[in-house]
């Protein structure tokens, strides 16, 4: 792995990536043992340094960590010293001295996990638990991971995986995550979208882009789902709630024209009712539960290799 | 006084000077002979450089710079004038504020320090600031501008441009469109949608520039753009220049050199507003300047203390350190480029600006009785940028470690020698 961090999926080589999924693979048969508990990571210290609320993100990294036997601190920032005005660079060097050896980073500012990396504020190895709108690598391993167990459990790869990517392209660090990953994995994506949650520039990414989900909605493997954000209508990215909902939101109709092996996917947490109705969230194409467990093991994964075992997959 | 020995002239003349009583008293063909005072054999002799964009932080931010550190940067960079933004705490709003600036620029006796007034109350953009007052008081205000905010409103604009027609003023514009700009942080283009910062485009910097064009054609008045970043801007100012329309245009060194690419990594040493932007517009730059579309060069010297950098990319200050740099990086990209001759560096960077200020101390062309604002420059040498040797109190450049052409080691101030060797000398506080 690059450098002994995970931070962007562009620092992954696709062997890197192939290598990860199948060590979460491995770690998953484990962990669905009678005994979860793997002794690998006893001594460590993991940080889940959190300055967004993420409960989801948070526990899933806290729950591999400890599946690992590695000790879990969670820094939240609500509350601490940063509340009080203390910086990134002050944080950092308190867990530092510490003894952290991992820290597993959410924060709303693009490029934040790469500024600790980058800096000598710290020494740990630090993971992007989602920056700002820019990358969240961990989910795109979980989301690659989950569309090979569904759609290509007998291939190297995801060659020819057909995936749509529906909703706010312009502020999602999930988007950005899966087009690199996904791509170098073999998929093809499709970003479906209105031009005001496009970003500028957007045309220059390997996928093809449209703003008609119905017509993309029966050609394709894969159809992810992003949250939106409600305040995003104030900012006039769309007229109101209801319409992007009927133009954009996965609902029975556009269900029923999925192809017959084709998955719902959704990062989470979900707005029901508005970017995808409760039947796909709750029918059998959703595997949106699968990707919350897949998870885990992903993030298990990632630990192992970071700060563990050089037996499994690539050696940092 | 001061005697200068065979330095080289723009037109590679070689001359001898005596400067007595602040002027050149004598200027001559080179005698080929040295006798005591300033060998300037191998030396480009030039006027004096012409800031018209500086940021000094006094008074209010004394910890990132003062008058007296900023002047040591100016001549350390070869600039015999500075003109401080309003943008101080209190602004720079007010006679009395502007007074203040202008008597601690003296105080320091290191180059001229005109300070600019701000257009609007606070920069609040919504009720004009004392400029009248400001052109009155010992400080002679002629440059107005709420540099770091736009005067958005364009009726408040149309005021100000109408306004400061009594005293011969000029509005100098920090062209940005507000509505455009929310949480803006770099260039929007396709490094911004690749690392995920807000961008900042340049159409609101274009709109606001073509929309001003048209205000001071109508009201028949000055405009001065500031730091254009966009080919677009430059192609907006040639259209205006060609309708006879009253404006001029200044660039900054960085946006000469410097490209998205380099936010890549988030680190906020590239922090800045306007933002660097592609190679497209950094051509386009330099060709506007050579042309002279683009009148100027001015550095937005623009000092920020460590901690305002040393942080997250969205948790920094917006500017880059440029009084030190500046010279160097446009003979880099102008003069090495063979875009432009020595004869234009001095028109951009010091002529023109001075015209434009209206500052009849500097920008002289050399001649007996003219005032003795000159620098050496040792043209054939190089030197390495160190941010911790700079004069600056802040050491936020974002050309560290590069090694740049040209080196001024000698600067004359009002008849004064102010750097010798490199090395600041008097001034008033030695």
């Amino acid at each position: 792995m690059i450098s002994g961090h995970l931070l962007s999926t562009a620092d992954l080589t696709k062997q890197e990536a192939l290598n990860l999924l199948s060590t979460a693979k491995e770690l998953a048969a484990i962990t669905d043992g009678p005994n979860k508990k793997l002794p690998t990571l006893r001594g460590k210290t993991v940080v889940n340094l959190f300055f967004e609320d993420s409960t989801r993100t948070r526990i899933s990294f806290e729950t591999a960590a400890k599946r690992l036997s590695a000790d879990v601190i969670n820094f939240s920032a609500k509350g601490s010293s940063v509340s009080k005005g203390e910086s990134l660079k002050d944080t950092a060097q308190t867990l530092q001295a510490m003894g952290a050896d991992a820290v597993v980073i959410r924060h709303g500012s693009s490029g934040a996990a790469k500024r600790l990396a980058d800096t000598q504020w710290i020494q740990a190895a630090i993971i992007n638990a989602g920056d700002g709108t820019h990358e969240h690598p961990t989910q795109a391993l979980l989301d690659a991971f989950t569309i090979k167990q569904h759609l290509r459990s007998d291939q190297e790869d995801l060659t020819g995986v057909k995936v749509l990517i529906v909703g706010d392209i312009l502020h999602s660090r999930v988007a950005r995550s899966n087009v690199i990953l996904l791509t170098k994995l073999g998929a093809q994506i499709t970003l479906v979208a209105p031009p005001t949650l496009l970003p500028v520039g957007v045309n220059e990414w390997p996928v093809k882009i449209s703003y008609d989900l119905d017509s993309e909605i029966e050609n394709c493997d894969v159809v992810m789902m992003l949250r939106i954000q409600l305040e995003r209508m104030a900012d006039s990215f769309f007229p109101t709630e209801r319409e992007y909902s009927r133009r954009y939101g996965l609902n029975s109709a556009r269900l029923s024209k999925l192809s017959k092996n084709a998955i719902v996917m959704h990062p989470g947490p979900m707005n029901r009712g508005l970017e995808i109705s409760a039947e796909s969230a709750d029918d059998l194409k959703s595997v949106i539960i699968d990707q919350v467990k897949n998870g885990v093991a992903v993030r298990m994964a990632v630990l192992y290799e970071l700060l563990g075992g050089a037996q499994i997959g690539e050696t940092k | 006084m001061i005697k200068i020995n065979n330095a080289k002239l723009t037109d590679n003349s070689l001359v001898d000077l005596e400067i007595n009583n602040g002027v050149i008293s004598k200027l001559s063909k080179s005698s080929g002979k040295q006798t005591d005072g300033i060998d300037a054999t191998g030396k480009l002799l030039l006027p004096g450089l012409v800031d018209l964009h500086t940021h000094l932080r006094e008074p209010g931010r004394e910890d990132s710079e003062t008058v007296l550190t900023g002047s040591q940067a100016a001549v350390a960079g070869g600039y015999t004038a500075i003109s401080s933004m309003a943008n101080t705490n209190p602004v720079a709003d007010t006679a009395g504020v502007v007074e203040q600036i202008y008597r601690l620029g003296k105080e320091a006796g290191l180059c001229d320090v005109n300070p600019i007034g701000a257009v609007t109350k606070g920069l609040n953009g919504e009720q004009l600031a004392e400029l009248g007052a400001m052109a009155d008081s010992i400080a002679g205000v002629r440059i107005f501008s709420d540099d770091g905010k736009c005067v958005s409103d364009p009726l408040i604009m149309r005021r100000a441009l109408e306004y400061v027609k009594t005293f011969n003023g000029i509005i100098a514009q920090h062209a940005q469109e507000p509505r455009l700009t929310i949480n803006a942080q770099m260039n929007e283009g396709s490094v911004s949608a690749r690392i995920g910062l807000p961008g900042w485009p340049a159409i609101a910097e274009e709109a606001i520039i073509a929309r001003d064009i048209l205000l001071a054609e109508h009201v028949q008045s000055r405009l001065h753009i500031c730091h254009l970043t966009t080919a677009g801007g430059v192609e907006l100012v040639r259209w205006a220049k060609q309708r006879g329309i009253q404006v001029t245009a200044e660039v900054t060194p960085h946006h000469l050199l410097l490209t998205d690419d380099l936010v890549e990594n988030y680190d906020p040493i590239y922090k800045v507003n306007p933002p660097l932007r592609t190679q497209k517009d950094v051509m386009a730059l330099r060709e506007g300047l050579a042309e002279g579309i683009i009148d100027i060069v001015a550095t937005d010297h623009a000092p920020h203390p460590a901690e305002d950098k040393d942080c997250e990319w969205q948790a920094a200050a917006f500017g880059m350190v440029g009084l030190e740099t500046a010279f160097s990086v446009v003979v880099k990209t102008m003069i090495e480029s063979k875009l432009m001759s020595w004869t234009d560096l001095v028109d951009r960077m010091s002529i023109k600006p001075a015209q434009i200020a209206g500052y009849k101390q500097q920008g002289q062309v050399f001649a007996e009785n003219s005032p003795a604002n000159l620098i050496l420059v040792d043209t054939a040498g190089s030197w390495q940028v160190e941010r911790n040797n700079l004069k600056s109190k802040s050491k936020n450049t974002p050309f560290e470690g590069m090694n740049l052409p040209a080196v001024i080691s000698d600067v004359i101030y009002n008849g004064k020698l102010v750097l010798s060797n490199r090395a600041i000398v008097n001034g008033n506080h030695g």
